[in-house]
């Protein structure tokens, strides 16, 4: 595994969009004079939880739905919204790379953060973690379509994706002693996480691990589920059944090890392997397993090391 | 080695990716126990095999493998073909026995996976 790439694609990305690619431009603002309770209609009608506060365009403060909270549990709707934002504002500038505001977010856990031109300081923007999947992805899209070997719809991706912010989460039904069907959660996740623009080596270990495991649940099991989560860093694969468990596990790793029927066999599996190939392409491996309750696989295939800086 | 030329030396039959022929397989891999191919397979290669199902194209899909070879005589149905089609898998048949198949390629040069080593 030496040809292993330092990023990923969309690591690759944060380092080449900038902030002003991805930020929302059209930002509702308030003067610091006005009353906190000015803010209740921008809050509830524009569905924002933060409003950047400026005054003769200057930015001065920043206040949150969690400030409007506190200021309506206190009654102090009346007082003025210079004497409840938050002043000490951090903010980005719109030129910077995308990088620095995925590292402020994981830094400060911030839901928002102002942006301000260079030149003049003067707010240009707003940016949150769905802005910046929202650009990472449309970026994918144009880089996807610009590919010759076009087979998918990029905007495919969204149909897998359940969570947002910074993680995915793709989750496959697998049914038990149904082998027409095996396979298909580990392809499907292969062809997603390709489109994603993973390295090729870290899809074809996730895939070859997902791909066994899921033919475990075909052959043992009633059938159970995969959840593949996508995180910054690594790559999450939960494999649950709901049995019958395996009652040695330390047997069940042992190369050549196997209980398969025959008509396991048969389809070229089953011959003590499965648990084995698994460990060798993760770089971990977690097995819990309870006699008739089922049996929980947890899969980590390292993303690459992640970039440190600011 | 080019596909088209396995072709020929295997005298086989394409079922699968007619159009892709002049594309080189660097190495070519045997089995039946779809695991070692998992375990040992590498991408760019062919796969021998004389297992005909389902999960011979998806374990192909999953290693990244480009092109199959049944041997000895093996007939895929429709379901396979069209799932090999669908994964851009080029499919031979050859009614060559497999140990005919593997030492016809390995004599032209074809290489195999060399020593393993013990690394599991």
């Amino acid at each position: 595994m030496d040809n292993i790439r330092k990023t990923t694609k969309i690591q690759e990305l944060t380092y080449e969009l900038k902030i002003k690619d991805v930020m929302s431009k059209n930002v509702e603002t308030v003067s610091s004079k006005m009353p906190v309770s000015s803010l209740r209609d921008i809050l509830y009608k524009k569905r924002i939880s933060g409003i950047p506060i400026v005054n003769d365009d200057k930015l001065v403060g920043i206040i949150s739905i969690e400030d409007f909270i506190t200021c309506l549990e206190h009654g102090e709707m009346d007082a003025l919204i210079e004497d409840k934002m938050t002043k000490n504002i951090q903010s980005l500038y719109a030129d910077e790379l995308l990088v620095h505001a995925v590292i402020k977010f994981e830094k400060y856990g911030f839901g928002r953060f102002p942006v301000i031109s260079r030149k003049d300081k003067k707010l240009v923007g707003i940016i949150t973690k769905s802005d910046i999947i929202k650009g990472v992805l449309k970026k994918l899209e144009t880089a996807y379509l610009d590919e010759e070997e076009r087979r998918y719809r990029a905007s495919h991706i969204f149909n897998d994706v359940v969570a947002d912010e910074l993680f995915f989460k793709f989750q496959y039904f697998v049914e038990g002693k149904n082998f027409d069907k095996a396979g298909e959660a580990a392809t499907g996740l292969k062809k997603t996480l390709y489109r994603l623009g993973l390295s090729p080596e870290i899809v074809r270990r996730t895939a070859i691990s997902t791909y066994e495991a899921e033919i475990n649940i075909v052959a043992f099991t009633k059938g159970g589920q995969i959840i593949a989560y996508l995180e910054p860093h690594q790559i999450k694969i939960v494999i649950t059944d709901k049995g019958p468990g395996i009652p040695d596990i330390k047997k069940a790793m042992k190369p050549g090890f196997s209980t398969a029927p025959g008509w396991v066999r048969e389809l070229g599996f089953g011959a003590g392997m499965g648990l084995p190939n698994i460990k060798k392409f993760a770089d971990k491996m977690t097995l819990r397993s309870k006699v008739e309750k089922g049996t929980h696989l947890e899969i980590i295939i390292k993303l690459s090391d992640y970039r440190k800086e600011d | 080695m080019k596909l088209l030329e396995i072709k020929e030396l295997l005298e086989a039959e394409v079922v699968s990716g007619e159009d892709n022929l002049d594309m080189e397989v660097n190495l070519g891999c045997a089995a039946d126990l779809m695991s070692d191919i998992l375990a040992y397979g590498k991408p760019d290669s062919i796969l021998l095999t004389g297992l005909m199902n389902l999960q011979v194209i998806n374990t192909a899909n999953i290693s990244d493998i480009k092109a199959i070879c049944f041997v000895r005589g093996k007939k895929p149905d429709e379901n396979i073909i069209k799932a090999a089609r669908n994964n851009n898998l080029i499919v031979l048949l050859t009614n060559l026995p497999m140990f005919e198949t593997c030492g016809r390629l390995y004599k032209k040069g074809l290489k195999g996976l060399g020593y393993l080593g013990l690394d599991m």
